[in-house]
């Protein structure tokens, strides 16, 4: 009966089990389910539109922004940090569903960048936040992001998420 | 020509509030006011037909280092003239009266001078910090400004790879 309306396993080989681990199931689930938060703070957030655009697109990966930090896995922080901004950005991490992953994009994210003599601006992101991917670049192109958002991939693919903790 | 008419035109309409006059290198006029009678100056400025500089183009703080001052660059399209007003301040108790009233939109400048140099605008209907944040010490732009080496316990230096030249991995570098 339900043959009938798979439409999917539609070859004889498709409807053979596969061996495999909740883990890496799982993992192969939420890796290619990466939704970003948009935290286009300065000029590297433009490149970061691009990201999403349809040339370089990585919706083709599963990752598409979200306007809320409940609903994201992913911070992308693109763009300068200034101490203004610096508990709000931490405020949203929290805010954010763990397990959760961020990629300091450009130089701004990374160290300061350029502005390394201003009074105002952060150096470096991971002054406040546990950073997972450094992406240099000022701005990064789309394809040196799509290559961040790989390596989160391969970073998720590896990991043991439902191993137990050890008393 | 205009010129000397413009700078009679001020000397008669302001009259003593006028400290002195000179003519600036890109044949732009800055006056310099006596800053107890700014407020009202500045009014006779934008409100006389004849003067009618009624576009507040720019306003800044400068800081020399024994005084400060505050500097607005006005237009006029009666005149189709720029010119630059200075008031200078003391270095001690900076504080000049607001010029919201005449220029409403004088309001972001006003608090930014205040963040960066630390003068204050009497009268200003919100006098809080612009651009850094509100529990920020000190005013950034200020000649005797001494750095924080942390801010709220975010380290404020950055990391020279080139200094623990020791480690391997910038002794390859």
């Amino acid at each position: 009966m339900l043959e009938r309306f798979n439409i999917v396993n539609r070859l004889p080989a498709d409807a053979e089990p596969i061996l495999t681990t909740i883990d890496q199931a799982v993992n192969l689930a939420r890796a290619n389910s990466l939704w970003y938060l948009l935290m286009g703070l300065a000029c590297c957030s433009i490149e970061l539109m691009q990201t999403g655009g349809p040339r370089a697109d990585i919706d083709r990966f599963g990752s598409l922004f979200r306007a809320t930090p409940r609903q994201s896995d992913l911070m992308i922080v693109a763009g300068t940090v200034t101490f203004k901004m610096a508990p709000r950005l931490r405020r949203l991490y929290e805010q954010m569903a763990e397990p959760r992953y961020v990629i300091a994009m450009g130089s701004c994210a990374n160290c300061g960048g350029p502005f390394d003599l201003s009074y105002n601006v952060v150096r470096g992101v991971d002054k406040i936040l546990p950073v997972d991917v450094y992406l240099p670049g000022c701005p990064p192109r789309p394809e040196a992001l799509t290559e961040a958002l790989m390596k989160v991939q391969e970073k998720i693919k590896k990991e043991r998420y439902f191993l137990k903790k050890e008393a | 020509m205009e010129q000397e008419h413009l700078k009679k035109l001020i000397a008669e309409k302001l009259g003593e509030a006028v400290q002195s006059m000179e003519e600036m290198k890109n044949n732009d006029l800055m006056i310099v006011l006596d800053s107890k009678r700014l407020v009202t100056s500045m009014g006779t400025l934008k409100n006389d037909p004849a003067l009618g500089f009624s576009t507040l183009m720019n306003q800044l703080g400068v800081d020399y280092g024994d005084r400060f001052a505050v500097i607005y660059n006005l237009y006029s399209s009666v005149l189709r003239k720029k010119i630059t007003v200075k008031v200078h301040l003391d270095r001690e108790q900076p504080e000049i009266a607001s010029l919201e009233r005449a220029f409403p939109g004088i309001s972001w400048f006003e608090r930014e001078t205040y963040d960066l140099l630390g003068i204050r605008f009497s009268g200003h209907s919100n006098m809080k910090r612009l651009l850094l944040p509100d529990d920020w010490e000190g005013y950034p732009l200020r000649k005797d400004y001494v750095y924080p080496s942390s801010y709220n316990g975010i380290d404020t230096s950055r990391k020279d790879m080139l200094d623990d030249a020791d480690s391997e991995d910038t002794a390859r570098v």
